[in-house]
């Protein structure tokens, strides 16, 4: 019985460590600009895209109002907004990227606006296997007071949670079935769909914090008791 | 004691296993009804499908949130309203946008900018 105690003891320790260490980040997120602006809505601005598919653009913007809404903030129309920029000449993203914030204030009325890039996203064919995968970065500027009050980036891939099985040919079917698969279905924007809940939902460390329409505004950002 | 103590450890161990794997993913009920609101705003911006089609969706997604007791979206009723402008629906366009503003004031001076430049529209082309 004895012996027991000793094994249990330690495994009992070592999962409790797990759990508080579970959710506890390295290197804290600096939150002080954003807790001093808590900005109450989004303008979420066509992203630059620095990869190759010309889909970038819209699949990874087409993608950012839900888990941004579902953390509390009000998120700008994207659609109208983009044909907003449009009337007034400006379809690149780079150019909008561009627009000083007093007149991005001006006209949204947004408290705070986000820039994103997206770094990498499509499909891969890479012999034994295809992969689709999105990465971005995003940054999240004040349109009051100019302030970055976040950045960070995410990714996400189709890749996640496969192995391999199956032998040599059949993976290479396989990979031809995906590769069809992942163009047909548009699987880029289903990807950037993760991508964008990674990136841009609160409660996950060193994420943005919850907005005023969440349950749990204020209640983030301080370590958990 | 230790007898007892060692029988009730499986129960102990699982009871610590649902907290770790639960631990951070604590499952909050969503704020809003989607539908299938950002796949509309997907094709929409990629121009595949007519302001009809867009229309006869996010109606229904609205119906639907009415009925399921939950809000729509931010932005859901002003991307209908605008859908509405593009086929020429000018009431339905305003009707929708202001929709938007009393359910969302955050978009009070976006929506008063477009009211406003809908307004501008008209009087030129009358």
């Amino acid at each position: 019985m004895m012996m027991k105690r000793i094994f249990t003891l330690p495994l009992l320790g070592l999962a409790a460590a797990l759990l508080l260490g579970g959710c506890a980040t390295h290197q804290p997120y600096d939150y002080s600009n954003f807790k001093e602006a808590r900005p109450a809505s989004i303008l979420v601005l066509p992203p630059l895209n620095n990869s190759p598919d010309i889909q970038a653009t819209f699949g990874m913007l087409s993608q950012t109002t839900q888990p941004l809404s579902e953390s509390g903030y009000y998120v700008f129309p994207v659609t109208l907004v983009e044909e907003t920029f449009k009337q007034n000449g400006l379809t690149s993203p780079s150019d909008i990227h561009e627009v000083p914030i007093k007149k991005l204030r001006e006209i949204f009325g947004a408290d705070a606006a986000l820039y994103i890039n997206v770094k990498d996203y499509g499909t891969k064919y890479l012999v034994i296997s295809s992969e689709t995968r999105v990465t971005a970065e995003a940054k999240l500027v004040d349109l009051r007071s100019g302030k970055t009050l976040w950045s960070g980036s995410a990714t996400a891939s189709s890749a996640e949670g496969n192995s391999n099985s199956g032998g040599l040919v059949g993976a290479l079917v396989g990979a031809l079935v995906r590769q069809i698969t992942d163009t047909v279905t548009d699987r880029g924007v289903q990807i950037a769909g993760v991508t964008s809940v990674r990136l841009l939902s609160a409660g996950y460390p060193n994420g943005i914090l919850y907005g005023p329409r969440s349950p749990k505004y204020l209640k983030d950002g301080v370590p958990a008791p | 004691m230790t007898y007892q103590y060692a029988k009730r450890l499986p129960v102990l161990l699982a009871v610590l296993a649902a907290l770790l794997l639960s631990g951070c993913a604590t499952k909050q009920e969503p704020l809003y009804y989607w539908g299938d609101f950002q796949s509309q705003q997907y094709s929409y911006l990629k121009g595949d499908k007519g302001p009809e089609e867009g229309i006869i969706n996010l109606e229904k997604v609205r119906e639907e949130a009415k009925s399921r007791g939950k809000s729509v979206p931010p932005g859901l009723q002003a991307h209908l309203g605008m859908l509405y402008g593009v086929t020429g629906r000018t009431d339905l366009f305003e009707k929708n946008l202001l929709a938007e503003k009393s359910l969302y004031p955050e978009s009070a001076a976006y929506v008063d900018f477009l009211l406003k430049k809908k307004q501008q529209q008209k009087v030129v082309t009358k």
